[in-house]
């Protein structure tokens, strides 16, 4: 051993220590890692910082990775310790404090300094950047003591900080060298409404002025302008933008334009030295946005993990202000030029302002103001660059919710003419009039109303209806249905998260959160299962299951029931057992008292009333696998008598079960997943109201998919017919795969089905090559799944959680 | 009477994980929440007398394993649309041995 190469990363921000987990990942014990970082903090999530200072989080939601962290992954970290030089020669780092340090790779995430302006004065003690955790402090240190607050720049940041400040308390002047806010980023209709709106909050403007000079003697005491006129003002904040940090990169000779110049794999003039994040210069473009330093991190890990990868090849950046009451989006090329057309729609009255430009038939840019929910739906377009022609104005007024299906109208009406104490929501005993109440009290979301009362809040059956009354009700206050999140924790869709954990690189649910900017720093019961799902299934080899996340039947691997007893159901594929497993399942019902055994509508034994601090002991002495009755996966495979006994049995439907059963146990699914197979047409086995089902022809097989015999009864669609049992286990591979990856959380194939239709589905599993990929990947996952029954029989720390505490001692006083 | 008990090693309480106790008739929930701090509350929901202990833990409330209540864990309270309340006990972690203490009446 001792061959590990050194790798040192200067800086110990979220780009750099973001590209130093992923080197972790994806090459463990390639590197001897060595982080310098001149704050003295771990990495946290600066673009939060505007949300501390407003009030809605404090430091501790904000740091992403804690000292654990570092020392969990045996990094040598230096922080409060700035690097002050390279030796390029010797090739090593040495900081302030004297620390030398040598490498193989360097890594420089320098990040980059406020732009403080050469003005007199700017070095007076009250004039401040907003760029780190010291900035927020001096900021709301300030506050305490002084009234008067002057903002230089109107951009991004300088309003975040505005708005921050006046959450402390002050009285906020922003100062703008242009006629419009946030020119970077807005077109000027959009900025109008926007400083209209936050002089409404208490914001002052004073606009096209600029600053020559701070007055004041050791403290800043206001502003002198280039006209002749000033302002009083006792604290400074310059938020004029931000310069690349490059000044040890230059010392040390390295090619330093605007920023730190790169190539497409992220490497500077220097061979073996590396740049990333804010101080990188990438084709010219120095970037100041999270989304494209993460992506920048991506490609630099692969590189020095030797993974192959395309290179970086720049990024189409959107920006939302960070701003309380206040929705802003806007996104890639937003400003009229020669060459481009442009759609708009300004609305006073609710105060919104949407326009989209078009190049050719592509979205090329957006800016949104007032109601920014359709701003990612409209990235992603802006990001693929497919063509859009012909729904240019769809996009522009959004589309009609609902559709105008035949259903559409017959359900309305149908809706409007139930009684209002007809209950809708079945599981929670809500009733119409209690819903329209709340759509009429101001709900706006089949969330809120599910919030507010319980509505669709557990089986979700009802959705659609709460949805039907919400527009049919709702439509006088808040026009079109608001889009909803996952839950009420974000206001992202499925497809947003998954992509942005994709393009980003993100690897756990507390990075997700973070990155994504979650409302709640912990999530719910809804979004962290979701989230856990959708890192495991995109990780497949990297991600390390949350149980944390998990629901409580997940966790203890048995079915909670009503008495907080469990039920436990062992594996019994294609439901056939012998003489010597019914003796066991006997003898273990008796030994522990089970109160009731019962057969299961899958063709499986349950032992239902177990305790929990039983449930280790009976599994081992069952020594049987988990039947995984409890989880979101594959439950069991259903199967009828088939050729082996059945007078009209034409193939052998229990082996196919068997091992179809066999090849995909322990599958983690978005839901439930349920499978049959039956001998002949006759169905025996139910298979067409199964997630897939398979039944016997005459010298072949029917695949049948999407079917539910549960809260809506769907018979399922035939997908295929084939030959052989290799194609049946190669078609079933694919498709469940294709689930995996394209469902939400939560949804069963017979809603996916629906949602995605038949036809793209077999559009895409006809393609032989995608279904061997499916298949390739399925096998992936499938392999590194354990019998979880086992896994906590052998390992202490997750027995222990069946158990309750022991020894309970009284302290006397 | 007012007693002082010592139920465990923080360690064995996982993060974002519950560890019970019998205390007289009554079962305690102690769960360790994300920030390293300790809760302990009655392990009934006031719905439908859910083991709370069996619930996921987000940020510092607990959702009851059977129909999703949100209980505040610092409070004991239910949060909106439903309603009730569930006893809180006082706890205190040793900082420098990591063992774990409720107090109970």
């Amino acid at each position: 051993m001792g061959e590990k190469k050194r790798l040192v990363l200067v800086g110990n921000g979220m780009a750099g220590v973001r590209t130093i987990e992923h080197v972790l990942k994806l090459a463990p014990d390639t590197y001897d890692v060595t982080v310098f970082g001149a704050e003295p903090y771990p990495n946290y999530n600066r673009i939060m910082l505007s949300s501390v200072l407003a009030g809605g989080s404090n430091m501790k939601d904000i740091v992403i990775n804690d000292w654990d962290w570092y020392k969990e992954n045996g990094i040598r970290l230096y922080t409060g310790d700035a690097v002050t030089r390279i030796d390029t020669g010797n090739k090593k780092v040495i900081s302030k404090a004297g620390v030398e340090a040598g490498y193989d790779e360097l890594i420089l995430a320098t990040g980059s300094n406020p732009f403080i302006l050469p003005i007199p004065g700017a070095d007076k003690e009250g004039v401040i950047g907003f760029r780190d955790i010291q900035d927020c402090n001096r900021m709301m240190e300030a506050s305490k003591k002084y009234k008067k607050a002057a903002v230089i720049g109107g951009g991004l940041l300088g309003l975040e900080a505005a708005r921050g400040l006046l959450h402390l308390g002050m009285d906020v002047t922003v100062i703008h060298i242009h006629s419009y806010l946030m020119e970077r980023q807005l077109d000027e209709p959009a900025a109008k409404m926007l400083q209209l709106e936050l002089e409404a909050q208490g914001m002052k403007f004073i606009m096209q002025k600029q600053t020559a000079g701070v007055r004041g003697d050791r403290r800043a005491e206001g502003l002198d302008f280039a006209d002749g006129s000033s302002l009083l003002a006792d604290l400074v904040v310059m938020a004029v933008g931000i310069k690349p940090n490059v000044a040890l990169a230059k010392a040390s000779g390295l090619k330093v334009e605007r920023g730190i110049v790169v190539d497409d794999y992220l490497e500077t003039s220097m061979p073996g030295i590396y740049a990333v994040g804010e101080c990188a210069e990438h084709r010219g473009i120095a970037y100041g946005l999270v989304a494209p330093l993460y992506e920048q991190g991506q490609v630099l890990a692969k590189r020095l993990a030797g993974v192959e990868t395309r290179g970086y090849e720049g990024s189409v950046t959107s920006t939302k202000l960070k701003v309380s009451g206040v929705d802003v989006f806007s996104a890639g090329f937003f400003q009229d030029v020669p060459g481009t057309r442009s759609l708009r729609i300004q609305d006073d009255l609710d105060g919104t302002y949407k326009k989209i430009v078009l190049q050719d038939d592509r979205l090329v840019g957006a800016v949104l103001f007032g109601d920014t929910t359709d701003g990612a739906s409209l990235f992603s377009k802006i990001k693929n660059g497919e063509s859009v022609a012909g729904k240019e104005k769809e996009l522009l007024l959004g589309f009609p919710a609902g559709g105008a299906g035949a259903g559409g109208e017959s359900q309305a009406a149908r809706l409007s003419a139930m009684a209002d104490d007809e209950i809708i929501c079945g599981c929670n005993g809500v009733s119409k009039g209690t819903i329209v109440e709340a759509v009429k009290g101001g709900c706006s979301t089949v969330g809120e109303i599910k919030t507010c009362t319980k509505a669709s809040g557990s089986c979700g059956g009802c959705k659609p209806l709460v949805e039907g009354l919400l527009q049919l009700y709702g439509d006088g206050i808040s026009g079109e249905p608001v889009k909803e999140g996952i839950c009420g924790c974000t206001s992202l869709g499925r497809e947003e998260i998954v992509e942005s954990i994709r393009t980003m690189g993100l690897k756990s649910v507390k990075e997700v959160m973070n990155v994504l900017e979650w409302h709640q720093p912990e999530g719910c019961s809804k979004c962290r299962p979701a989230l856990n799902y959708y890192l495991g299934m995109l990780w497949p080899t990297e991600y390390v299951d949350e149980k944390e996340s998990r629901f409580v039947n997940e966790r203890y691997h048995a079915n909670i029931q009503k008495d907080g007893t469990f039920s436990v159901v062992p594996r019994i594929y294609g439901g056939v057992t012998s003489p010597a497993d019914l003796k066991k399942i006997a003898e273990v019902a008796e030994k522990y008292d089970v109160p009731m055994v019962k057969f299961t509508g899958g063709q499986r034994i349950d032992l239902l009333g177990v305790k929990k601090e039983d449930l280790p002991k009976v599994w081992a002495e069952l020594d049987m696998p988990s039947g995984h009755a409890y989880g979101k996966a594959l439950r069991t495979v259903k199967t009828c008598v088939g050729s082996t006994f059945c007078r009209f049995g034409t193939q052998d439907s229990i082996g196919m079960g068997i091992r179809l059963e066999k090849a995909f146990e322990r599958l983690n699914t978005p839901g439930k997943v349920k499978l049959a197979v039956s001998g002949c047409p006759r169905n025996c086995a139910e298979a067409t109201i199964k997630d897939l089902g398979v039944v016997a022809i005459d010298g072949g097989w029917e695949i049948y998919v999407g079917g539910n015999g549960g809260v809506k009864v769907r018979a399922s669609d035939l997908l295929c017919t084939v030959k052989t049992e290799d194609e049946v286990m190669e078609w079933t591979a694919a498709y469940l795969q294709y689930y995996r990856e394209q469902a939400s959380w939560n949804e069963r194939t017979a809603q996916w089905v629906e949602r995605v239709g038949l036809g793209t589905i077999k559009a895409v599993l006809e393609n032989r090559e995608e279904r061997e990929k499916l298949a390739g990947r399925i096998e992936e996952t499938l392999s590194r799944t354990t019998d979880p029954w086992k896994e906590i029989i052998e390992t202490e720390s997750l027995r222990k959680n069946f158990e309750p505490l022991a020894s309970v001692q009284p302290v006397i006083g | 009477m007012i007693t002082k008990i010592k139920v465990a090693q923080l360690q064995e309480i996982d993060g974002q994980g519950a560890r019970t106790l019998a205390v007289g008739d009554k079962e305690i929930a102690v769960f360790r929440l994300s920030d390293g701090s300790v809760r302990a509350i009655e392990n009934r929901c006031p719905h439908k007398g859910g083991r709370l202990s069996e619930g996921m833990v987000c940020g510092s409330s607990v959702h009851c394993p059977l129909h999703d209540w949100k209980i505040n864990l610092h409070t004991g309270r239910v949060q909106e649309p439903d309603h009730g309340m569930v006893t809180v006990y006082e706890t205190e972690v040793d900082a420098e041995t990591g063992s774990v203490y409720i107090t109970v009446d």
